[in-house]
């Protein structure tokens, strides 16, 4: 029976029995319907895949500038020397020659949620039913004084979207002068992958510890402790990297002197390094905030979690980094493929007149590498919370390695390797 | 399969529920989806995370209570399994699984 259903459904999905069924039916597998999702990393090619596999009647359409995707989780063991970006690069075309999306090379100029309508940079506009908006994330550069110009932010790279910037980071790096200093700034949360910055430092130092060994780590921390995975991170800062590392918490950023080399700050006195590196506060991604969306301290955009749209512009989905997170819920490339899920489930629902799902749930798995080889994990899983409107930690499923592994170091790769896979595979 | 079929376009047409497609577990199928960042599209791993597909359903399920109650052993399955109730996992390994008869 439940053979028979699943070959019926396919078949249905398949318009194999289309000019038998009357036209409300057909509706049942969003035909007619045109999904536009806007950005193809982990949030939104997951959405445009799953929109596709839920709503086969759809035309789903992925609006991406870019050829290729880039991954950033692990793209500091790029930086570290034990990773190639080949690894975490992946094309669009899959999306189109395996699982039926229509990719458009473009940028999104602007957003006319009355109309329903969307302009293209290379010119026209485009209607849709539904718009998913997976912008990522947007670099305040404005709030770092110093760092506004184009030639201060080439000195100061921030390598927190992986790309160019990962390579030219691991190359500053192999150049840093011996027992020289390389000294990276942490913004004040939220923002994207809050253990990546603790893990870059010892990955860093990992990797100068072989080429360079008397080189120093400084890390100045906006934020008044370690974020994410804290004792583990603070431990492998006091005893793997005891005489190399330094973790300096509370330090505001105030003031970037990026050809001198200094950084000043609120409340301690300056610090020269030979190597900055300043990962800038973030925002919602730029078209998200353009359109009026990111209704949250005029940074990130709030979202109804059972279907993920707009708290401000109907039939507008917001997924990725660019969403106001629910308190607890980490910006993270495994929330985002959970939250386009989620997202990708409801609009199918919406299209085909069922009730949307009143219990979404996610779950988050972020592993961290201490090193070449051993690895940690923070895991945790989140249930949709009816009278607070928000995603809530269910107890007991969250935690964290009790130590770091070589296992687990084993497992994250494969973590990247299957995530990309069920992203762009 | 054809008394199938013809029931639901009996319905369909007379405007009734849709008998089939209310039953289709849309929800665990969702949840269901979830794995896959972890197990590969479909449960197809490359390595490291077990492959699903494939696996029994009856299977699948054993290894989620399992976990969940710490009898077996893993890095970070035990977490993942406490974050849903004994009558979620049976709906998660029913859509993930191969019916065993």
């Amino acid at each position: 029976m439940a053979i028979e259903r699943r070959e019926f459904l396919r078949r249905l999905g398949a318009g194999a029995l289309a000019g038998a069924l009357p036209a409300s039916v057909l509706a049942q597998n969003g035909s007619g319907a045109r999904l536009v999702v806007v950005g193809g990393g982990f949030a939104g090619a997951t959405c445009a895949r799953y929109l596709k596999r839920w709503a086969p009647g759809a035309e789903v359409v992925l609006v991406e500038a870019a050829a290729e995707f880039v991954a950033c989780p692990m793209s500091n063991r790029v930086i570290g020397g034990t990773m190639s970006t080949r690894d975490l690069t992946r094309s669009h075309d899959t999306l189109a020659s395996r699982h039926g999306v229509r990719v458009v090379r473009d940028t999104v100029t602007s957003v006319n949620a009355g109309a329903r309508q969307i302009a293209l940079a290379r010119g026209g506009a485009m209607s849709y039913d539904r718009l998913v908006l997976a912008p990522g994330i947007d670099f305040a550069y404005d709030s770092l004084p110093g760092l506004e110009g184009a030639a201060a932010q080439e000195k100061v790279l921030h390598a927190w979207k992986a790309g160019q910037q990962t390579h030219d980071l691991r190359r500053r790096l192999g150049a840093l002068p011996e027992g020289g200093v390389f000294a990276m700034h942490i913004p004040q949360a939220p923002f994207r992958c809050p253990p990546g910055p603790y893990e870059r430092a010892c990955l860093v130092a990992s990797a100068l510890r072989r080429s360079n060994p008397r080189a120093k780590v400084l890390v100045f921390d906006a934020n008044p402790d370690v974020l994410a995975k804290k004792d583990l991170f603070l431990d492998a800062f006091r005893t793997r990297y005891k005489s190399m590392i330094e973790y300096v918490p509370n330090a505001g950023f105030e003031r970037m002197d990026a050809a001198g080399g200094e950084l000043r700050f609120d409340v301690q006195a300056g610090i020269k390094a030979d190597l900055w590196n300043v990962i800038p506060p973030q925002r919602a991604g730029i078209i998200a905030r353009k359109s009026g969306l990111a209704n949250v301290d005029q940074r990130w955009c709030e979202v109804d979690f059972l279907t993920y749209e707009s708290r401000v512009a109907p039939y507008v989905h917001i997924i990725g980094d660019s969403v106001a997170s629910a308190p607890g819920l980490p910006k993270s490339a495994h929330m985002a493929n959970q939250q386009a899920k989620v997202c990708a489930a409801a609009i199918a629902a919406l299209l085909a007149g069922r009730p949307v799902s009143d219990e979404p749930i996610v779950a988050n798995t972020c592993y961290s590498f201490v090193n070449e080889k051993e690895a940690i994990h923070v895991a945790g899983v989140y249930h949709y919370d009816a009278g607070k409107r928000t995603m809530v930690g269910v107890p007991g499923a969250g935690g964290l390695s009790a130590a770091p592994s070589s296992e687990e170091g084993f497992m994250a790769v494969a973590w990247i390797f299957n995530i990309l896979n069920d992203t762009l595979g | 399969m054809q008394n199938c079929v013809s029931a639901v376009l009996l319905a369909a047409g007379l405007g009734l529920s849709f008998p089939l497609l209310a039953q289709d577990d849309h929800k665990a199928e969702a949840w269901a989806s979830a794995c896959f960042a972890c197990h590969g599209p479909d449960g197809r791993s490359d390595g490291g995370m077990p492959a699903l597909a494939g696996q029994s359903a009856d299977g699948i399920y054993r290894a989620l209570i399992d976990f969940k109650s710490g009898k077996r052993a893993a890095t970070v399955m035990h977490r993942h399994a406490q974050g849903y109730s004994d009558e979620q996992l049976r709906r998660i390994a029913d859509v993930l699984g191969v019916a065993s008869n």
